[in-house]
């Protein structure tokens, strides 16, 4: 049963004719209403993985549900079909559940309210904005156990519920929820805080309708959306060939000692459609890497992403939702049947960009971009100070941005819209930790015409007894160069114990007790380089090398010499990248540094961990999928 | 008598205004600019604004200056080669920056960073730690330093800025690394993090410390020198320099704080067109300030500029408040032309600035500008027109450069330059729709107030463009910068960071130090000759719940707060918090920082009432001339400001010629003459 939309004076809207101006001015309206969201949000949260990370995301939407601004596109599809109930004025809704609206949160971490925004008793549009909470119970801090098998043991999951009704807050439900929350205090901040921001956008919203009349925001609502729908069509008909293409990527492992996991996808055109298919993609993990994807985010991503490659200079919006389609077969990575764990998804999640970018750019090789820093690696610190009281971090991770064909990748940056680090005197003032080191490391960016950034390396000092959690990846697999450009550096976690004994940590791990004294080395991973290295201007090298972002040796694999005292060596320059250039013969559209198997044999020696034993799936989705998977060898 | 001058230093030319502080009577002067020593354009005019008052320069007390020297530094990147010394394992503050990548979702695939203000080959580490709490965990390794600081010196640097961690809580390890500094590289000047913004966020701190020591010693240079040049003349004068917040700021602070003035200029001309257009009874305005190298838009809600806690000046942003100013690299100097590849026409943002200048003035400038293009269309008459007395205007080198760009379009000349015109206009359109319709606003709901050099050349079309009626160019508008300048109130203010949670302190505590901020802000007025009866004082606290990110200022008065306590702005601030996010918490509360602001008493100045005349504005005709408008050439007329009435309405197409600007009326619009001698351009 779908959504039942209540309305005291319901009456259609009249399509109207809009000139440009009023478009423009309409269309800059909502992009500020938007702005002015993340303001709000970001001013008034606590948690700092949202007031100085930005992990949140706002919509606002049509009547229809279709995301006019925002990031991820609309999750109210998803949600309308999966709730039973009303949707009525002065209402707010709470979910945090996956599996109750489609995927539009992709775990339970994130706490999604949704505001039906109405005008003299009639729907007018919709603002959302979902955050990503610091601890919601369950049975680790910071609630992504790398081990959990079932979602229940990943904290609290509210099902779309009413939070608001009528506009007054449904405290007993709330309590509740904050109940089994570690944080309580930050959780309670920060949900005011997106109540806030969504209260902003109304305000906004109903401001248009009230200057321009409801049946001229309607109509230049949907217009904005067109204008997307039309460009939209012309660049996907010039860009997607007919013929299929495919590309796989991998997660590296699920954090239980099985890996990698496949995910593969497929593309090609019908007429002026695109359709995408994840047939291939390795079965549903039994531990928490599956990342449930909606088909409208993933459009979404796509969309933005094309737009951003091709053409920067389209608005992006829902419009073009109907010229997509999404294939993903049930019990898969990409889409497993409840109650599977979802609480990693962040490593399917990321790497979802780089496939997108190897299917889009093999066939325009221009505008193929490296692999990047696909992920958003997470830190967790926990534990009790000696005055009793506890502390708990959970802080996002940077690394290199890839190389594109507009240049280099910058160096331990973000790949996620918005995202900021922390600020260490921020961390170092609230939390018993001191970070002594915050450098990008030398030589991690993939080499290549365009630099790969470099890889981020935190040095942890703990300051109190507690437990430690990691969630990253690309430890085993290498982010890809292009079109000539080498693999950047994997990732890596090293503990140094007080007594000064190294320890080397898994991608993925959870609970490591630390005492006061322990360093912990969270280095992430390089991008992927772009272009022939050997074709990359000497004075560019020299520079690098003269930062610091380039060792003399890492110089060479630019085919660059330079001397002890800084200086190039031009001769030697010369003769290395011929030399170089000879034996290398042809460069390659995809350097993923090495075959899953060659990766796997070189693993303990390269990396000091054991090699992942290859995934085994368990059968509870019944035989059928599996055999049809294998039936439908892809080739 | 008693004087007050205001002076803004554009990158063309030097405007002067002078007020007499008793009658409120003012005087002007225009002077061209000598970028390679500003004061000697200054002095020129002090010279010559003297003579137009008939006084002694010994007479002025205050000088009030704008000031775009940081600015322009900045923008074209001719800062100092800048030093930096970091906290061991934070050498690359700058180059990670906040990981921020801007644009969206995707928004890296297009993103380009730029090198950091201080080369990264230029940044070395102090062996030193202090904690978040102000503890030292690790002493400063004094001899290693001195080795690095040696081999920085090697390398040429020609400012130092250090910003170590956790120094907004204990500034000890930075001081020690300063006199060292000192020692070894005797003569660089040095920029202290924990001095220029006291305030946690290493990134924050570093930038903005390093833009200080980017721009100083050009600013230094030139404020030493021009305090130098003025007390040559005027014994008693007190140098003051306009901040881009619009307080002011003594010249001894300007020197060690510039990157307090980057938006300086711009918020003189801010001010000043606030001040003019409220006395002719507009509000809401776009402030549309075209000088010769860069043109700045900000939007006026309700007679109040924008300020914001940033300023950002080309890619650079550092955390100093601001008018909420936005600058395009284009003007009157911008230089136009027609790339061999794609044989389209660009303007700017490359500008033949003061020197040599657009080929018109003569000064040996060759490439075709803005000016050059609205010569030879016949907007900027040639001849016996002066500007600033002294500066003629040759029409056949205007024609001559500007052939350059018709030759590679294949166009008339004629044609070609309304093509400059167009494209940028188009530009300025631009930056207007960046301050109001993306913002949110219509510009159809504002006044376009036009001043700056080229400003009133550019309005009626930008206004046009915009749909901001009327038009509004205020008398004397290349002088507005100085207006604002010389109008605006001494202010001084003394803050502390102080971060306790109300438990943590007691309203004793608390009212203690504001009591100590209130007479350290009062000093400075004090110093100033401004007597204890003429200063008000007004005290502010930023506060917010112990665990959020944001600050809300909250304001009260001293005897409130010493009845009532901590209570007083702890209710302020829950009410403020639900007003503006519609929820209180039930949190306890954090005092973050306490400022006192000391302001002297505003300026008298006599309001310029024209005399009342009819409608017709013959009397004021100098003569019939051709103007190259819409695609032909058209018959307009020319007329002299100085002789134009109250009520005079002149029809367009015409030019306005004043001594210090050229007003440019399209045809189908007219320039309604108001009491004040602003002229009301509307459509016809």
């Amino acid at each position: 049963m779908p959504a039942k939309l209540v309305e005291t004076k319901p009456r259609p809207f009249k399509r109207v004719s809009i000139d440009p101006i009023t478009l423009d001015i309409i269309e800059s309206g909502m992009l500020n209403a938007r702005y002015e969201m993340d303001a709000v949000l970001f001013r008034t949260a606590m948690s700092p993985g949202i007031r100085e990370q930005h992990d949140e995301f706002p919509m606002i939407a049509n009547v229809d549900g279709k995301m006019v601004v925002g990031q991820f596109g609309s999750f109210i599809y998803g949600f309308k079909a999966a709730y039973n109930g009303t949707i009525e004025e002065g209402d707010i809704f709470l979910t945090t559940d996956p599996y109750s609206c489609n995927g539009a949160v992709s775990h339970s971490n994130d706490w999604l309210l949704l505001r039906p925004i109405f005008k003299d008793g009639r729907l007018i549009a919709y603002a959302a904005m979902f955050g990503h909470m610091t601890d919601i119970g369950g049975k680790v801090p910071g609630s992504m156990p790398t081990d959990a098998q079932s979602i229940f043991e990943e904290g609290i999951r509210v099902p779309p519920t009413k939070i608001y009704k009528k506009d007054v807050l449904q405290e007993d439900i709330l309590e509740l929820v904050l109940h089994n929350c570690r944080m309580p205090q930050w959780n309670r901040s920060d949900f005011h805080a997106i109540v806030a921001a969504i209260r902003t956008a109304e305000k906004r919203v109903i401001e248009l309708s009230n200057r321009f009349g409801d049946d001229v925001l309607f109509s230049a609502l949907d217009e904005l959306l067109e204008r997307n729908k039309r460009a939209m069509s012309k660049l996907i008909k010039s860009t997607v060939p007919a013929k299929k293409q495919y590309f796989e990527d991998y997660i590296c492992d699920d954090g239980m000692g099985m890996g990698p996991y496949k995910i593969r996808c497929a593309m090609w055109r019908e007429g002026e459609k695109v359709i995408f298919d994840f047939e291939g993609t390795d079965p549903q993990s039994t531990g928490s890497v599956n990342f449930y994807l909606n088909e409208e985010m993933f459009k979404m991503f796509c969309g933005v992403y094309m737009i951003m490659v091709f053409d920067p200079q389209i608005m992006f919006n829902d419009g073009f939702y109907d010229l997509m389609e999404v294939r993903i077969p049930e019990g898969t990575l990409l889409k497993p049947r409840a109650p599977a764990a979802l609480s990693c998804r962040t490593h399917a999640l990321g790497r979802i960009f780089d496939i997108l970018g190897g299917l889009l750019g093999q066939g325009n090789p221009d505008f193929l971009c490296a692999a990047g820093f696909s992920d958003s690696p997470h830190f967790m610190y926990s534990g009790y100070r000696k005055n009793g009281e506890w502390y708990q971090l959970y802080s996002i991770g940077f690394g290199g941005v890839p190389g594109k064909p507009s240049g280099d990748g910058p160096d331990g940056h973000s790949l996620w819209p918005s995202f900021t680090n922390v600020p260490n005197e921020f961390l170092e003032s609230y939390f018993p930790l001191r970070i002594e080191t915050y450098e990008t490391l030398p030589d991690t960016g993939g080499a290549g015409l365009h630099r790969g950034g470099n890889a981020l390396r935190v040095a942890y000092r703990m300051l109190e007894p507690g437990q430690i959690s990691i969630h990253d990846d690309r430890w085993l697999t290498y982010p890809w160069g292009v079109n000539g450009g080498l693999p950047g550096a994997r990732s890596r976690k090293i503990l140094v114990r007080k007594n000064g004994k190294k320890e080397m940590l898994p991608s993925k791990c959870d609970r490591i007790p630390v005492e006061a004294g322990d360093l912990l080395y969270f280095d992430t991973w390089g991008g992927g380089g772009w272009g022939d290295p050997l074709k990359r201007p000497v004075e560019k090298v020299a520079f690098d090398v003269e930062a610091g972002l380039v060792t003399r040796e890492g110089a060479k694999r630019y085919g660059v010499v330079i001397k002890p005292n800084g200086t190039v060596d031009d001769k030697a320059t010369k003769a290395l990248r011929a030399k170089m250039a000879k034996k290398r013969g042809k460069t390659k559209l995809f350097d993923f540094g090495g075959t899953i198997a060659e990766l796997k044999k070189s693993c303990r020696k390269e990396t000091g961990l054991e090699a992942p034993a290859t995934p085994v799936f368990q059968n509870w989705f019944g035989a059928a999928d599996q055999g049809k998977r294998k039936g439908k060898k892809a080739a | 008598m008693s004087y007050r001058l205001g002076v803004d230093v554009g990158g063309t030319f030097t405007d002067l205004l002078l007020i007499n502080e008793q009658t409120g009577d003012i005087y002007t002067a225009k002077v061209p600019s000598t970028p390679h020593d500003s004061s000697v354009g200054v002095l020129n005019g002090i010279t010559k604004v003297c003579k137009n008052a008939g006084i002694d320069p010994n007479e002025i007390t205050h000088f009030m200056h704008g000031t775009t020297v940081a600015t322009n530094t900045v923008l074209t990147g001719s800062g100092a080669k800048v030093g930096l010394v970091t906290t061991k394992g934070y050498r690359q503050v700058l180059q990670i920056a906040r990981s921020f990548v801007p644009g969206g979702l995707g928004g890296w695939v297009i993103y380009n960073k730029s090198a950091p203000l201080a080369p990264l080959a230029l940044t070395i580490e102090a062996d030193e730690r202090i904690g978040a709490r102000g503890e030292v965990v690790r002493k400063l390794n004094v001899a290693a330093l001195k080795r690095d600081l040696k081999a920085l010196g090697k390398k040429g640097i020609e400012a130092l800025t250090i910003s170590l961690i956790n120094s907004f809580a204990n500034p000890e390890h930075e001081k020690q690394v300063a006199k060292v500094a000192a020692e070894v590289l005797p003569g660089i000047p040095v920029s202290i993090s924990s001095e220029i913004v006291p305030e946690m966020q290493e990134y924050e701190r570093t930038i903005t410390t390093v833009a200080n020591s980017y721009v100083r010693p050009k600013v230094e240079t030139y404020v030493r020198n021009l305090h130098k040049q003025v007390s040559k003349t005027m014994k008693k004068v007190q140098l003051h320099i306009l901040r881009s917040d619009g307080g002011l700021s003594s010249a001894k602070a300007a020197e060690a704080y510039p990157v307090n003035l980057l938006m300086s200029g711009p918020a003189g001309g801010v001010s000043g067109a606030v001040w003019v257009a409220q006395q002719a009874g507009f509000k809401n305005l776009l402030t549309f300030d075209m000088g010769g190298t860069s043109t700045d838009v900000c939007l006026v809600e309700n007679g109040k500029a924008q300020l914001r806690r940033e300023t950002t000046v080309g890619d650079v942003t550092v955390r100093a408040s601001s008018v909420d100013v936005r600058t395009v690299g284009a003007g009157g100097g911008s230089i136009a032309k027609v790339p061999e590849l794609t044989k389209a026409l660009r303007v700017g943002p490359e500008s033949a600035g003061a020197v040599p200048g657009p080929a018109a003035y003569d000064r040996g400038g060759t490439l075709p500008t803005v000016t050059d293009a609205n010569v030879v269309l016949g907007y900027l008459p040639s001849g016996e027109v002066r500007l600033g007395g002294d500066m003629k205007i040759r029409k056949d080198l205007a024609e001559k450069a500007v052939k350059q760009v018709a030759d590679a379009l294949g166009l008339s000349l004629k044609q070609a330059a309304a093509g400059i015109i167009d494209i940028v206009n188009e530009n300025m359109y631009g930056a207007c729709r960046l301050v109001s319709v993306e913002k949110g606003y219509d510009p159809r709901d504002f006044s376009l107030i036009a001043f700056g050099g080229a400003g009133p050349l550019h309005a009626n079309a930008v206004g046009k463009l915009l749909g901001s009626w009327p038009v509004i160019i205020p008398p004397g508008p290349g002088v507005l910068c100085a207006y604002g300048d010389a109008t605006t109130r001494v202010r001084d203010e003394a803050s502390r960071t102080f971060i306790r949670r109300f438990s943590e302190t007691s309203a004793k505590e608390v009212a203690k130090i504001f009591k100590a901020l209130g007479s350290d802000a009062s000093k400075a007025l004090d110093s100033e000759g401004i007597a204890k009866a003429d200063q008000s004082i007004s005290y502010q606290v930023d506060i917010r719940y112990h665990g959020q990110g944001l600050l809300l200022t909250v304001d009260f008065e001293l005897a409130e707060f010493e009845a009532r306590g901590l209570d007083v702005i702890g209710e302020r601030f829950d009410e403020m918090h639900k007003q503006l996010f519609t929820f209180a918490l039930p949190h306890e509360k954090e005092l973050v920082n306490m400022r006192a602001v000391a302001q002297g008493k505003p300026t008298f100045v006599k309001p310029q009432q024209l005399e009342k005349g009819s409608a017709d504005p013959s009397a004021a005709a100098m003569a019939k001339l051709t103007l190259f408008v819409e695609g032909r050439d058209q018959e307009g007329t020319l007329y002299d400001r100085g002789k134009l009435k109250s009520g005079n309405v002149v029809k367009g197409p015409a030019i306005v010629l004043e001594m210090d600007s050229t007003t440019l009326i399209l045809p189908n619009h007219v320039g309604r003459v108001d009491d004040w001698g602003n002229i009301l351009i509307t459509p016809a």
